[in-house]
This record gives C-alpha cells, structure tokens and sequence, in this order.
C-alpha cells in the first residue's frame, strides 16, 4: 500500500468522513443557531423562537432559507476578486479546521480498514500547529472583506479585528504550550492520551486533566479563544452598535450566511480544541470502577426521547405530530440500543463525553452572551497584551520548570 | 445641510458619517466624525431628521388640543411635557388646580420619569453590549405602561394630564397595582445595578469616559443628570417646586465625577429617588376628592352634570367647539424632566388659540455639548457619550 496512493477503499472511506462530517458540522451549526437564541432568550426572561415548528425548531431552516434567497447585491465599487473571495476563504479556513479534530480513540472495523473517528490521519504529528495555522489564516477572511467592500464601516471593522485576530492568536498559542510540554507531542491524540489517568491510578478520573495543572493556561487559551472567534465580549469586528455590523456590514444574503457559518464553526473547532487541551476529550470525568456511569447516555437520552414523544403530541401541525415523536422514538431506541449492546455502549462513552463537554463550552460562549457587556478596542489589546501574553508566558516558564524538576529529581 | 466641509479635512483622517440611520444614535441624529484611526477629532452633529412642526401645530390648535400634540415631543416623557404645558397654560389662566390632582399629577409624572430611566439604562447598556440589561429594564417598563394604560386607557400617549387637572378619576384597583410595582422595584434596581455597577468591563467602558467640568456643563446651559453628575444638585423639583413637589420628601442625586458612569450612577439613583415620591404620593392622594380646578368654560363639565344642567350643556359646547380664551400675555414654566430642565412658553393673543409655543427641550441643549464630551475620544466612546446624555431625537427636534 502506498501511502499517497489511496485504494478505492480508502478514497470512499475519506469521501465518506468528509461529506458526513460537513453535514454533522453545518446542522451543528444551524442549530446552534437555535440553541444560542433560546438559551440567550431564557436568559432575558423570553421565549425565543416559538413560532416555526415546535420549538422554534425549523427556524434554523427558515433562517437558511431566507439568506439563499434574499437579493444579493454587490455594493458599487468594490474590489470584485477580494470581495467574493473573502466570505469563501473565512467559510473554507473555519471547515477545514475541523478537520484535524479527533472525536474518538477507537476505530469502527470496516472491510479490513480501522475507520478512525475524524478526518485527520491517526498519526498527525503536527496536529495543533496543523489546526493553529489554518485558523490563523481566519483573519484573512475577516481582513479582506473589510477592505474590499469600500465603505468605512467595514474598514473599521476590519482593521480592529486584523489586530485583534493577530494579537490574540499569541496569547492563544502561548497557553496551549504549557499543555504541549506536559504531553510532548504535538499530536491531539497523543495529548489526550497523556491526560488518561496513570498507570496503576485508574480512579484518577478527571484529576488527571490539565485542567488542574493548567489552571492559568485554560484561562488564558478560553478568553483568546473567544476573542479568536470574535464572540462577546470581543466582538468588536462586528460591534453592532458601534460599527453598524463590522466587516461584514456589505454582505448579504449567501455571503452574509457564509461569514455566520464560519463564525460559528470556529466556535465549535475552539471548544473541541478547548476539551482536548485541557479537559481530557474523550476521556471520562469518573473513575473507571465507577462502570455504572457508562449507562449515562442511556439514562439522559432515553427520558429525553420520551419527554419529545410526549411533547410532539401536544402539537397539531404534521411536524409536531410526526415527526417529533419519530425523533423521540430514534432517541428512546438509541438509548435502548446503548443498554442492550454493550460493546456498543463502550464505544460511544468517547464521542459521549466529547461532545458533552463540547456543548458546555459553547452553553459558556451563549452565557457570556447574555452577560457581558462589550470591552472598548483599545482595552481589548491592552488586555491581550499585557495580561494574557505574560500570564501564558508565566504559565510556560512554570510549566517547564516543573517537568525540569520531576525529570531531575522525580521518581525514576 | 452639514457637508463634510465642515470638518477640517486633512489628508491624515478619515470623515466618518454616523447616522442618521444608525442602531446607536438612539433615532435619527447624525453625527460628522473626523478619525486619526479610531480617534475623533473632530464631532459635528446634524440634527434635524425628526423635525415635526409641533410647536408650529400647536398654533393651530385649541389650548385642549394641543395637549395630544405635546406628548410627541419627548415620546419617552409624555406625561412630563403634559404636565409642563398645561402648567403654562394654567399660570396663563391663573388656575388653582387642587391638591388631590397635583399629587395624581406627580405620581404619574414620576412613574414616567422612571420608565423614561429604564428605557435609557436599557438602550444606553445595549450600546455598550450589554444585551440582557435592555430587556430587562423594557420587562420592568412594561408593568409601568399597564399602570398608565389603567389610569389613561392609553400606553404610551395618554394625555391624562389636562389643563386644570387630570382627564380621569383614579381607577379602582390602582394603588395596589401602584403598590406591587413599588414592591417589585427596588429588587429589580438592585439586579441591574448588580449586573453593571461593578462589572469591571462595564466600569472600564464609562469611567472617565465623556468628562465635561461643571464650568462648562453651566456654560453649555447643560441640565438634568448630566449637570448633577457634576457636581451641581440643580433640580427643579427642588429650586422651582410645581405641583406640591416642595411637601415632598426625596434628595436630589449627584456625583462630581462627570464622566458616563456617573450619570449612570445618578439616573440609577434617580430611580430611587422616584419610588420615594411616588410611596409619598400614594399616601397623599385622597380617595376622594376633585380631580379639576373649578372653572366653567375651561374644565370640560362632568357627563353627569352634562346631561341634567343647562349650564353645564352650554360649556361643553362651547369649550368643544371653540375653546377658551385666556387674557393677552405671556407665561414660562420649567419642569424637571428625566432629560433635564423642560420649559414650556406660551403667549397668548386672546384668542382662543396660542399665539405661539415654545420648549426649551433638554436634550436639544444637552445635546449640543456633544462634540465636547467626544472630541479626542474613540469611536467606541462616542456611543457611551450619546448613550449618557440620554437624547431624544423627537425633542430635539420638535
């Protein structure tokens, strides 16, 4: 087998990945969408979407509806080339981060192949420096539209997050070094792995995280996370009341949607990153004698599949009738599956806690959301600067200086 | 039409056009902005998109009439400008209002200035980001504009102060609705105070942000929150008293900071200060008693009174189809108003129609010690300023 010569096999597997992946990632994204409105409305004492669907559920669908077909019109002069390039480039960068991500240790066995979970290679021996440069090419989007559409808003706009995309991409790097040193690889996979629990310590549990050695870092890398994907309180690029919409104040419709998708697909690559960096990925938050929390998934989803069978009833529109409870029973049967099979249930205990983990980061993104007010650009980058970029710099020099002191002095 | 040659142009800086249509220049104010980056130098505002001719209106209108046209004028405080205008027409007419109206006038009056806060913090807190306090405050507002739909069947727009003394009796079931909302209040206060007064972005965003010295607040004719967050407790509440307000009990908020958080810390404050009078207001008002002066030909007789005297009949005839008209002369009064000091003048020709009426609009005056508070400030800055001036565009323009 050569390795740059894939067999039809391997292609089809890649294909495979690739189109369910993006289809996992953009209804991911829409419903994020939906989640970020209904949280941020409970917050504010509303309701949020209520009207389309059951929920407000097929509002993400009307939503995406409405950008594919609402006039596009180019603004007079703007630079055409960068002006249609930029929202492509922003969407493609913010895909292709994803791809890096790992979503699991063990591989699904198909026709003699190990189908790992994620895109990326098993051994990607780059794989943050791999993820840091795509999503640093991110300010390319954002910079390019601001200038290219030939109006002040959006110059503004661009200019303040070129600076701050850029300053914060150091603070970001710096903290996620402490965690590089602590595995020694720079591979994701190799990263989670070392925050198992060791060897002969198997109830460690979550205390094997670098969560806790870490502390600092994981502050520093959150806080230049959100201000990586321009998120309150660091949503100046897009101030809305200051800069009418930022950089993207010219796009509308499809573009417009392609900025939106980039936006919030960076947000989900940066609270994957997040949980592997810094709370285990896949890895559980129990000790492993505690078996009885491998029925967790069951437990939440199968009352969850109920409660929507219950409440799709309540409904007289077809979706509410139908198809609701049909989810709800898919829900129910897979809770049901994971009890009856148990080798399937260990093998969803990974994914499980990824992406459970990966929903409380972004539930933390919305929550700030419904907090925070918005910092001014000029403090922004003195917090970027003189705050984060020492304390992460701090955490390094702390970092080695202990794995130096374990290496000289530690148990041989 | 302000152009960009107004601005000193430079090759250096960039005119930036903020407005009319913009989501933080709360309604339609224009602002010229000369950048160096994100710095302004130089700050034109261009007022003039909301203008509507009421003044103008008015002279076309009976005294009653242009009541209805007064409540446009600030659409934040329709009660006030109510109130102030048919302050002037009353002193015009030398009108004795009684106690029991004065005291329904001041309780509304101060309901209103603290629903005119609440939409400021709200509006003035999602400018800077802070999204939740804004549906916060508009969620306390709501139960404020239930108690005027109660008083006035109106929400918004209730003309429920006339001339002589108020359009309606109480409703029944008012003071317990008063009193649950003045229960509700200080909780509700103290939540916004607790999501901004110590949020340290928020501290960040106003403190030493828009500073204007009490020398040139003065000079600029600056009222209201604005000039006591300087330092000056300039309230006419409390200098010119109208409407019994001397017989109440309540202090007048300042700080000397001047800058954007004291104004918030002061409006805050206000709104405390408001709940006293109107807890002082509640007791006051009688449950019986007259709601109108007694002055056939002016006051609209009772329905009742309508129906069984000839009299009576013949008033509301006359005061319906022509009006009333006061004696030739002049009269000026100021209110406080949440905005600052909101004077009405009328002159009157002995017609039954004002000759002409003016007000002197805080926010027109406030307003115009923008540039002042802005200039050398970032473009972020300049929307806190706009925010804690707290303008009106329909006041500003009339």
């Amino acid at each position: 087998m050569h390795p740059f010569f894939p067999t039809n096999d391997e292609l089809g597997i890649a294909v495979a990945k690739i189109a369910i992946l993006l289809f996992i990632v953009l209804t991911v994204n829409a419903y994020l969408t939906w989640f970020e409105r209904k949280v941020v409305a409970h917050i504010q004492s509303r309701w949020g979407p209520h009207r389309v669907g059951p929920h407000g559920l097929l509002q993400p669908l009307a939503d995406g509806l409405k950008f594919f077909f609402k006039e596009d019109p180019t603004p007079a002069g703007v630079d055409k080339f960068v002006y249609y390039l930029a929202p492509l480039l922003a969407l493609a960068l913010a895909l292709t981060s994803i791809a890096i991500i790992p979503f699991g240790p063990d591989p699904i066995r198909w026709r003699g192949h190990d189908i790992y979970l994620g895109i990326a290679p098993l051994n990607l021996n780059v794989g943050i420096l791999a993820l840091f440069a795509i999503t640093a090419l991110g300010v390319y989007g954002v910079a390019l539209a601001g200038w290219s559409s030939n109006s002040k808003y959006p110059l503004l706009g661009g200019l303040r997050s070129s600076a701050q995309m850029v300053s914060y991409e150091l603070a970001l790097t710096m903290s996620v070094v402490g965690v590089l040193l602590m595995a020694g690889s720079f591979n994701l996979r190799d990263i989670i792995n070392a925050q198992a629990p060791p060897v002969g310590h198997p109830d460690h549990g979550m205390f094997g995280w670098n969560l806790w050695p870490q502390i600092l870092g994981f502050f520093c890398f959150f806080i230049a996370a959100v201000a990586e994907t321009n998120r309150v309180p660091f949503d100046l690029p897009e101030a809305e009341s200051e800069l009418v919409a930022g950089f993207h104040t010219e796009y509308a419709s499809f573009k417009f949607a392609m900025f939106f998708i980039a936006e919030y697909t960076s947000m989900i690559t940066v609270s994957c990153l997040c949980t592997i960096m810094f709370l285990g990925g896949w890895l559980s938050p129990f000790p492993a004698s505690w078996t009885i929390t491998h029925y967790l998934p069951s437990v939440i989803l199968i009352p969850f599949g109920l409660w929507v069978i219950m409440d799709g009833f309540r409904y007289e529109t077809i979706f509410g009738r139908l198809v609701l409870p049909a989810v709800g029973t898919a829900i129910t049967a897979f809770g049901l599956i994971f009890i009856v099979f148990p080798h399937i249930n260990e093998f969803i205990q990974a994914p499980f806690w990824f992406l459970s983990k990966v929903l409380l980061f972004l539930f933390v993104y919305v929550w700030m959301r419904g907090t925070l007010p918005r910092f001014r650009y000029d403090q922004l980058m003195a917090f970027g600067w003189k705050l984060l970029v020492p304390v992460s710099i701090v955490n390094v020099i702390l970092t080695s200086f202990v794995i130096l002191a374990k290496m000289q002095w530690g148990a041989k | 039409m302000t152009t960009v040659d107004t601005v000193t142009g430079t090759a250096k800086t960039m005119v930036l056009n903020m407005g009319p249509q913009h989501p933080s220049t709360h309604g339609v104010l224009r602002i010229l902005l000369e950048l160096d980056g994100e710095t302004v130098v130089k700050a034109v505002p261009d007022i003039g998109y909301l203008h509507t001719g009421i003044e103008k209106s008015c002279e076309d209108k009976t005294y009653s009439q242009a009541i209805t046209l007064t409540d446009r004028i600030d659409y934040l405080n329709p009660l006030g400008n109510n109130l102030v205008y048919c302050l002037a027409v009353e002193k015009l007419l030398g009108l004795e209002v009684p106690k029991r109206a004065q005291y329904i006038r001041v309780l509304t009056v101060e309901l209103q200035r603290i629903s005119s806060h609440l939409v400021w913090l709200g509006t003035h807190a999602i400018d800077l980001g802070a999204m939740s306090v804004f549906l916060y405050c508009f969620r306390e507002r709501e139960e404020i504009l239930k108690i005027f739909e109660m008083f006035a069947g109106q929400r918004m727009m209730t003309s429920y102060i006339r001339i002589g003394g108020v359009a309606l009796e109480p409703p029944a079931g008012w003071r317990p609705a008063v009193r649950k909302f003045l229960n509700m209040m200080p909780s509700r206060v103290d939540e916004y105070e607790e999501l901004l007064t110590k949020n340290p972005i928020w501290v960040r965003r106003t403190k030493d942000i828009g500073y204007i010295s009490p020398e040139d607040a003065i000079a600029w004719s600056m009222t209201g929150p604005t000039l006591r967050a300087a330092g000056l407790a300039y309230d006419n509440r409390k200098v010119f008293p109208y409407s019994s307000y001397e017989e109440f009990n309540f202090d007048v908020p300042t700080r000397t900071e001047s800058d954007c958080y004291a104004r918030y810390l002061v409006r805050v404050a206000e709104i405390r200060e408001s709940l006293k009078i109107i807890h002082q207001a509640m007791e006051k008002i009688a449950d019986e008693g007259p709601i109108t002066a007694e002055a056939p030909g002016i006051i609209p007789p009772q329905r009742e009174k309508m129906k069984t005297e000839m009299e009576a009949l013949i008033y509301h005839f006359k005061i319906f189809t022509e009006g009333f008209s006061p004696q030739p002369g002049e009269a000026f009064v100021a209110v406080e108003s949440p905005r600052g000091e909101l004077g009405c003048f009328v002159a009157s020709d002995g017609s039954p129609k004002p000759l002409r009426v003016h007000f002197r609009s805080p926010s027109f005056i406030n307003l115009q010690a923008l540039p002042k508070l802005i200039e050398g400030q970032l473009i972020a800055d300049v929307i806190a300023c706009i925010g804690t001036i707290d303008i009106v565009l329909g006041e500003v323009d009339r």
